[in-house]
């Protein structure tokens, strides 16, 4: 589904990603762990066509598609979903205008007909249930005045909403309280199947708990530096990122 | 020559047009408008046309506006098509009382004057000056002198007619009253009407206001609006402004506000080549309310400038200022904000905001917000902004598959939203809301069954 | 509460000025008027070259087809410019054994201002120069710092000594044309400081200029000229002090200062000429033009400025933009009380790609006076990313004064995030009653809540200056409480 080749991304000159290489397939989930400034939040808003960062080096392939030839609306429609790590507000702009505005582009891309106002809130009603978003919420501006938590859970709701391919969980349990996050991950368990995939960035392993991942890799230095099943998360838990920083600060001059 | 001389020119051509055709300009009008015209040319010939060192002008050339040999027009027209027909507001659930206006006259084949319920008056404020001296003598021109210029004793000296609202006192007005201001002529074209509303003690009543021009030509309109609010009178002024790019409309209006009164206009400048509003008003009594709203949208090379000065003259008044504007192309536009806070009008609260988007390299925006205070217990602030659409939130919406343009739009909407919510009349606001967003889509933004004619830029 | 504070405002009547008194000192003086006569006369005494005195006397026609500004927000009383005296100079006594060894009692008088003149007895880390009326006293340190190539000297020693430099620098930020008093400065200015700090060097001392006008109906006008070549650093401090007087008296300043590629300018004044008595009688008018420019890339200058003296005062240190990258700052607290106006602010032109600019100015009215702040943000077609950040309050402390922002925002490129924001406000009732109930004096609690208010500010200063600037505050806000 994805595939990252020698990934070099630099933003204002400075390199951040030193080349990342990293195969997705459909039904997986991948979780990237990494010390804060390790570049995780980098390579999560790159899939998403952030435009300040440049991408001096590599390949990236979704669904047999070069990704950097497109526009971020257009990931979105192929299927892309990005789970802000700080999700904006956007004062003046309703929940709902902007949920029926992403939910019909991404129809009509799709070829289908475009929702009915009736229709539509009948669906955001489906969904909200299906990931338990307080239902007032969806009366307000973009995330404007929400807590943090909401707006997690915000992310997650507008997930369900857009039913992604691929969903990058850019440290969406960052904030959260316990109850928070359970909601949060039941959410993307509900929303997993055997066609789509998630990478979910944390820093913490207590996320991947709740969310099992099948692989585990370690961004350190804008370069991953292991990958492994679950059990490299319990060993991070274990010894933070310290060993890690030993191992690896010398190999990266 | 330089300017100063060519001003001087100018005023004497003014001079020499008025003696001239003094005969007709009082002939269609009547009362204390005939009276009051003598003194103010003298005032014009005194204060002259704003020049770009007026302060207050410092952003747009009004000498370069003012050609006295512009025609102007000093008689009803008998506009022989229904304006009524070819002029149908479409503003779905809109029950007004709709008054029409054309070069700033009722037309004469309409009523001059109707009586609304409560004794209220609504018409020519010829025809008033004419039936009612009382009430111009308590209120024609008193309040123009909250700042005295030249265009506005210019307008005293020329003006014939315009609206006249009487709402007397303990009378609340159920329907609103809406005015349909028409430019047409043959050729280019100066306008100067005059309007005056009077809001009794206790009062209540809503006004909308829509500026048009039916013609392609370059209309100059200079029009003066006195608004006495008395106490407790509640006062909703709505006005959307969609005229020609050729047209230069520059518009003064001086609101008195006495105790607990409340006074809430909303500009909404659509269209226009080169538009000036002036906002006046005086707190003059205590716990007055004054909300002064201002939405401009413009491209190519249109010109938007808005000022507005509220005088805190009495303790316990609040005032509102919200002012806000996305140029696009080349379009320049200016702000000033002025709050002049009494030394006995404590315990005043004061805001001001302007907030501006710049979509082009070649838009230009001048902002200046001022607070004058002598009063210590006070709470005012004021803030302006020139930037551009917020990229992270652009790429928010376009990370959930909306495209470019619509995300664009969309937050371009949610600014200008902030504006037309402030509008009091519901079905009026829903279709303000709709004509800016056709507006932005830069699809035709006026009613769909009028006929409007907006003509291409003389540039 | 209310009859509390009454009962103050009566008895604090003691809101002296310290640094009123008048040293009698024998002087030189031109007498009275200003004509091209008088010019040359200066010029002549100071043994200038040709090159000045042809700018002066170009500065003076220019200034006698101007008028006094009328623009700003204040009631300036008409000023006879025939009854200034434009050059007035302690007299140098006889048997002083070298030209650089001061009159005792000029040292004296520097002392008292807590000043003092003799290197060992000086602040650390700060060199002097002290100009009194129209010429510089002595300027310490100089040997030390020119060891790095560092030259701090006064105006006249510069032109004598350096005049390659003077002519490339002086009128190139502030022509004489700029504006009235400018031009004025030009014409008659009698000495002021020079700084040139060479390439790479980084300052190792606070420079600092102190200027006292001691003269009656003297004008004061120095000019202060600061070249920062590439990459280098100085931070430049001025103070100033008049005695009291009842006549009212003109100081006409000009600052030029110019930052290359790289350098970094902080100028900070602690602005305390005598303001007039509690009734209005007196005080000094201080009309100054000061201005810098960024000329090369990531230069940066920055005006720090407290302003609690001076009748009038008219003053907008300005940064011009021009090198890509480089950042202006202006940091203002003015102070007003019984019948002192200010119209203060600043001018921050990008022209530059990526430029930056941050605006805080802290007004704090009392008694009769009024204070305004003026600025203006103003980008330039092809300055990109430009950035402005304005932050403005204003505080008001009784209902007789009154306190004015008015800002200017020009933005002519798209790219451009201008940001004003201002508020006034009194101080809060029931901040003065927390501090009365921790049994602090209402006079006290104003004192310290306005020192917080300030407190943005004055902590850009360098630290001894800090303590001074809020000890000034305490003191110009005495009797205001009402």
């Amino acid at each position: 589904m994805l595939s990252i080749q020698n990934l070099h991304v630099s933003i204002e000159g400075k390199p951040i990603l030193k080349g990342i290489s990293l195969e997705v397939k459909p039904g997986e989930i991948h979780a990237i762990m990494g010390p804060n400034g390790s570049g995780k939040s980098t390579l999560a808003a790159v899939l998403a066509g952030r435009d300040l960062f440049e991408v001096t080096e590599g390949k990236i392939m979704y669904m047999g598609k070069n990704l950097m030839d497109m526009a971020p609306e257009e990931r979105a429609r192929e299927g892309i979903f990005l789970g802000f790590q700080y999700p904006v507000e956007i004062p003046g702009v309703s929940m709902v205008n902007f949920m029926k505005t992403a939910v019909n582009e991404q129809r009509k891309y799709r070829g289908e007909e475009s929702l009915s106002a009736s229709d539509f809130l009948k669906f955001m009603r489906e969904k909200k249930d299906l990931v338990e978003f307080d239902s007032q919420l969806t009366n307000r501006s973009v995330n404007e005045g929400f807590s943090g938590g909401e707006k997690k859970k915000n992310e997650i709701f507008q997930m369900a909403m857009l039913n992604p391919r691929l969903s990058i969980l850019d440290e969406t349990d960052s904030g959260l309280d316990i109850d928070a996050l359970r909601i949060v991950a039941r959410g993307v368990n509900k929303l997993r199947n055997k066609e789509n995939a998630t990478i979910v960035i944390t820093h913490y392993q207590r996320l991947l708990d709740y969310i099992i991942p099948d692989y585990v890799h370690v961004l350190y230095d804008g370069k991953i530096v292991r990958s492994s099943g679950k059990e490299l998360a319990m060993e991070l838990e274990e010894k933070g990122y310290d060993w890690i920083r030993q191992e690896y600060a010398g190999n990266g001059k | 020559m330089n300017t100063t001389t060519q001003n001087q020119e100018t005023e004497k051509l003014f001079r020499e047009s008025f003696t001239k055709n003094r005969d007709t300009i009082e002939r269609f009008s009547a009362g204390l408008m005939n009276g009051r015209r003598q003194e103010a040319l003298e005032h014009f010939m005194q204060l002259g046309i704003p020049g770009k060192k007026t302060e207050s002008y410092k952003y747009t050339d009004m000498p370069g506006l003012f050609n006295p040999m512009l025609h102007m027009n000093l008689q009803p027209n008998h506009v022989h098509m229904d304006v009524k027909e070819i002029f149908q507001c479409d503003v779905p659930k809109l029950d007004t009382h709709m008054i029409f206006l054309v070069n700033g006259f009722l037309p004469p084949n309409s009523p001059p004057l109707e009586e609304l319920e409560g004794k209220a008056l609504v018409g020519s404020l010829a025809e008033a000056a004419r039936r009612y001296p009382e009430l111009l003598e308590k209120h024609y021109d008193r309040y123009t002198s909250l700042n005295p210029e030249g265009l506005v004793s210019l307008n005293t000296a020329f003006a014939q007619d315009g609206l006249f609202l009487y709402i007397p006192n303990g009378t609340e007005l159920e329907r609103p009253v809406q005015v349909v201001n028409m430019s047409v002529w043959e050729d280019n074209l100066m306008i100067q009407q005059r309007n005056l509303f009077i809001v009794g003690k206790n009062s209540a009543a809503s006004l909308i206001i829509c500026d048009h021009t039916l013609a392609p030509w370059r209309f100059l309109n200079n029009a003066v609006t006195e608004i006495f609010l008395d106490k407790q009178a509640r006062f909703d002024l709505s006005r959307i402004q969609n005229e020609n790019n050729s047209s230069q409309h520059i518009s003064h209006t001086f609101a008195r506000q006495e105790t607990a009164s409340t006074l809430t206009s909303n500009t909404i400048t659509l269209h226009g080549g080169l538009v000036r509003n002036n906002f006046y008003a005086l707190l003059n009594g205590e716990h007055a309310e004054n909300n002064t709203y201002g939405l401009y949208l413009s491209d190519r090379h249109q010109h938007i400038d808005n000022f507005s000065f509220i005088d805190h003259a009495a303790p316990h008044c609040t005032s509102n200022q919200l002012f806000k504007g996305v140029l696009d192309d080349q379009a320049t536009g200016a702000f000033t904000g002025r709050i002049l806070v009494r030394q006995d009008a404590q315990k005043t609260l004061a805001y001001q905001s302007n907030n501006n988007i710049l979509l082009t390299d070649e838009a230009r925006m001048h902002s200046k917000p001022q607070l004058e205070i002598y009063a210590d217990d006070v709470k005012c602030s004021h803030g302006a902004t020139v930037g551009q659409l917020d990229p992270a939130a652009l790429f928010y919406l376009r990370s959930r598959g909306i495209n470019y343009r619509e995300a664009r739009l969309m937050l371009m909407y949610a600014f200008a939203h902030d504006i037309i919510s402030h509008i009091a009349v519901p079905p009026f606001r829903e279709r303000i809301d709709d004509l800016v967003d056709k507006r932005l889509r830069g699809e035709l933004s006026r009613c769909n069954a009028c006929h409007i004619n907006c003509g291409k830029l003389n540039y | 509460m209310e009859k509390e504070q009454d009962k103050l405002l009566r008895e604090v009547t003691t809101g002296e000025y310290k640094y009123g008194f008048y040293t009698d000192i024998e002087m030189d003086t031109i007498p009275p008027g200003l004509s091209e006569e008088v010019i040359r006369k200066i010029s002549l005494l100071k043994g200038e070259p040709g090159f000045m005195l042809d700018f002066r006397l170009k500065a003076f026609r220019h200034w006698q087809k101007m008028k006094m500004p009328r623009w700003a927000h204040l009631k300036i009383p008409e000023i006879d410019f025939d009854r200034i005296v434009y050059y007035a100079a302690p007299r140098k006594k006889e048997g002083l054994s070298s030209l650089d060894e001061v009159d005792p009692e000029l040292l004296e008088t520097f002392n008292k201002l807590g000043i003092p003149l003799d290197e060992q007895k000086h602040l650390t880390g700060v060199a002097v120069d002290a100009v009194m009326d129209s010429v510089s006293v002595k300027t310490t340190f100089r040997e030390t710092l020119a060891e790095l190539g560092i030259i701090f000297c006064s105006f006249s020693d510069a032109v004598r000594e350096h005049p390659d430099l003077v002519k490339k620098y002086m009128g190139s930020v502030v022509p004489y044309s700029d504006n009235f008093f400018a031009a004025l400065n030009s014409a008659v200015f009698s000495d002021g400081s020079f700084c040139y700090i060479p390439k790479g060097v980084r300052c190792p001392m606070e420079l600092s200029t102190y200027f006292r006008i001691n003269a009656a109906n003297t004008g004061q006008f120095e000019r202060t000229l600061i070249v920062a070549e590439e990459d280098s650093y100085v931070s430049y401090l001025e103070g100033c002090t008049a005695p009291m007087r009842d006549e009212n008296q003109l100081h006409a300043a000009i600052v030029e200062i110019v930052a290359m590629k790289g350098a970094e300018v902080k100028y900070s004044t602690v602005q305390n000429w005598y303001p007039g008595d509690k009734q209005g009688q007196g005080g000094i008018y201080n009309f100054v033009t000061k201005r810098g420019i960024c000329r090369g890339e990531r230069s940066k200058i920055s005006w720090t400025q407290v302003e609690t003296g001076s009748a009038i005062t008219w003053k907008y240190p300005s940064c011009i933009l021009q090198g890509d990258h480089s950042v202006g700052e202006f940091y203002s607290v003015a102070v007003t009380n019984h019948f002192q106006q200010a119209d203060t602010g600043t001018k921050m032109i990008h022209i530059g790609k990526n430029t930056k600019s941050t605006v805080v100015s802290k007004g704090i009215s009392a008694g009769r006076s009024n204070n305004s702040y003026r600025g203006l943000v103003k980008v330039l077609k092809n300055a990109q990313n430009a950035r402005n950040f304005s932050q403005c309050d204003s505080l008001l402390l009784g209902d007789r004064c009154g306190a004015h922002t008015f800002p200017y925002l020009e933005v002519d490129n798209q790219s451009a995030i201008v940001e004003h924001e201002a508020t006034t406000s009194k101080i809060g009732e029931d901040q003065i009653f927390y501090c009365n109930q921790r049994g602090i004096s209402t006079e006290d609690a104003i004192g310290l809540i306005v020192n917080g208010y300030a407190r943005e500010v004055i902590n850009k200063l360098p630290m001894e200056f800090a303590v001074e600037a809020q000890k000034l505050l305490q003191i110009s806000l005495e009797g205001s409480v009402g």
